[in-house]
């Protein structure tokens, strides 16, 4: 079956010097997955990659029956993809209602970004109290959900997250994941989570993808990954 | 006390021009950290529009319209065949380009109209107006007033009220979410330009007959002027480009009225150099220095 994504050789980088040497991945549509992997692994790269920041010197990447390798970052947001970076992203000296104003602000049906703002305040009540605040006035916890809120805003089909766990306390971080599986199973989201933070993310993934070198080096169940002493002895470090 | 009251009205009508000159100088900075050392002679030469258009047709007011016009597509020019090219390299290379742009700028508009001094129109009387035998301000300082609070009132709604400000101030702090959020920040960065320039042709046409002529160098002294006020408010800080540009004009006034005329531009220079070394983020900008 062809998923939502997918990745076929791809080779990307940064001047002269590959990250990516032929990854290969797919994502059905309404997954969650969880790219694992040790610093330097290339978990960053990929999604920037996908996102179109960099742009891939070989390989295919097909989103939706679509090429998009290549494409510009606007196009490929506009055609269903939101990558929310790491630390979130946030713009600090816009206030919340401006950062999540951001997020639709493409968008031609204005009727369902507000509708689409009204559910994000919903899941994230702590945002509605403070949508006058500043992004820099805001705690961690608070700025992950308004990043990913943001991202919600668009209505994507496919949301890219890079360590939504970083600097988070474990009750945050778990709330989070559990709203992530949610999202994915109320509305049909695909999501793929990067994380240093295997535990969190494979206890909301169905599927883990652990890369090494920039290469896929297993791909298999959440609940099988974990329990697999060997690969999590040599490439995730516990 | 007449003469402090004379020299601060006509400080208070050339500060608000450098206080929407150095807006525009502001506009760029927070879109690029370019700052636009062409923006003085963008500015002329759409000022020298203005003055043909004018000499062509007899209305000022066709010419004051072709000056904005020519100011908006020469930023537009400017931006996507030079400027944009240099966004990305070393900072001193964008100061250099835009210094090669003013002296391409001025070469040419001494070719077509030479080196002579040529006066400028103006809409309205520049007597002015006697309230208990003082003259306070013309009609035409008035014209700069309302002309100047339009321009930072619409650029305030602009960025505060408006999609496009949203897009153009999120560009400005974090071009990569911007376009992670599916703004075109090449389109934005060009928009900022053409505003930039349109407001500086602007600034040009009004500060010029204060002088009562147009020459290729008519605005060298006006870009340094505004380029300390956008310097004292903080190059990142609209506000402060309006109050650094009301200040500097109060200040050259006093210096001009109580000292010499003659100590101007010398006055503009050394508060440049005495900002730099005391505040060089300026008294507006909260953050330290920042680089894209």
């Amino acid at each position: 079956m062809t998923g939502l994504l997918e990745v076929e050789g791809l080779v990307a980088g940064y001047a002269g010097a590959p990250v990516l040497h032929g990854l290969d991945l797919s994502l059905p549509a309404g997954s969650v997955t969880a790219v694992l992997g040790a610093n330097g692994a290339g978990k960053t790269t990929l999604l920037r990659t996908l996102s179109g920041l960099i742009r891939p010197r070989a390989g295919q990447i097909t989103f939706d029956g679509r090429d998009i390798g290549g494409t510009a970052v606007e196009r490929i947001v506009q055609a269903g993809m939101a990558h929310v970076p790491e630390h979130g992203g946030v713009i600090v000296e816009l206030t919340v209602e401006e950062n999540l104003r951001l997020g639709g602000l493409w968008r031609t049906d204005k009727t369902d970004v507000e509708k689409a703002t009204a559910e994000v305040y919903d899941l994230f009540p702590p945002l509605a109290a403070r949508r006058g605040a500043l992004g820099q006035q805001l705690s961690g916890g608070e700025r992950q959900m308004l990043a990913i809120g943001r991202a919600l805003v668009a209505r994507p089909r496919l949301l890219l997250l890079d360590e939504p766990s970083l600097g988070l306390a474990p009750r945050i971080t778990a709330h989070i994941m559990s709203m992530l599986r949610q999202l994915a199973d109320a509305s049909g989201l695909t999501v793929l989570i990067v994380e240093q933070n295997v535990r969190a993310a494979l206890s909301v993934a169905e599927t883990g993808v652990v890369i090494s070198l920039g290469r896929v080096v297993t791909r298999t169940d959440a609940d099988r990954l974990l329990g697999d002493e060997a690969i999590r002895h040599a490439y995730l470090g516990f | 006390m007449d003469r402090f009251v004379t020299l601060t009205f006509d400080g208070l009508t050339h500060g608000a021009i450098y206080a929407a000159f150095a807006l525009a100088l502001v506009l760029i900075w927070r879109g690029t950290r370019v700052v636009n050392f062409a923006q003085g002679q963008m500015a002329l030469a759409a000022a020298y529009i203005c003055y043909t258009v004018d000499l062509e047709t007899g209305s000022y007011w066709l010419g004051l319209a072709a000056a904005v016009v020519a100011g908006l597509l020469i930023g537009v020019i400017v931006e996507r065949s030079v400027m944009k090219r240099v966004a990305h390299t070393a900072p001193l290379t964008a100061i250099v380009v835009a210094l090669g742009i003013t002296l391409v700028i001025q070469a040419i508009l001494g070719m077509i109209y030479g080196v002579q001094n040529r006066r400028f129109p103006v809409p309205f009387s520049q007597v002015a107006i006697q309230v208990h035998g003082l003259p306070l301000f013309s009609p035409f300082d008035i014209f700069i007033y309302v002309v100047v609070a339009v321009i930072l009132i619409g650029i305030g709604l602009l960025f505060t009220r408006t999609p496009i400000g949203l897009r153009m101030r999120a560009a400005a702090f974090a071009p990569e979410t911007a376009r992670l959020l599916g703004v075109n920040v090449s389109r934005v960065l060009t928009f900022g330009w053409a505003l930039a320039a349109g407001v500086g042709a602007l600034s040009s046409v009004l500060i010029i007959p204060t002088a009562g002529f147009i020459y290729p160098t008519a605005m060298d002294l006006v870009f340094v002027s505004a380029f300390t006020a956008a310097v004292i408010g903080g190059l990142d800080s609209p506000v402060g480009a309006v109050v650094g540009g009301l200040a500097l004009g109060l200040v050259l006034s006093y210096a001009s009225g109580y000292l010499s005329s003659n100590v101007t531009s010398m006055a503009v220079l050394v508060l440049l150099v005495v900002v730099l070394l005391v505040r060089p983020s300026g008294l507006f900008t909260s953050s330290a220095e920042r680089r894209v």
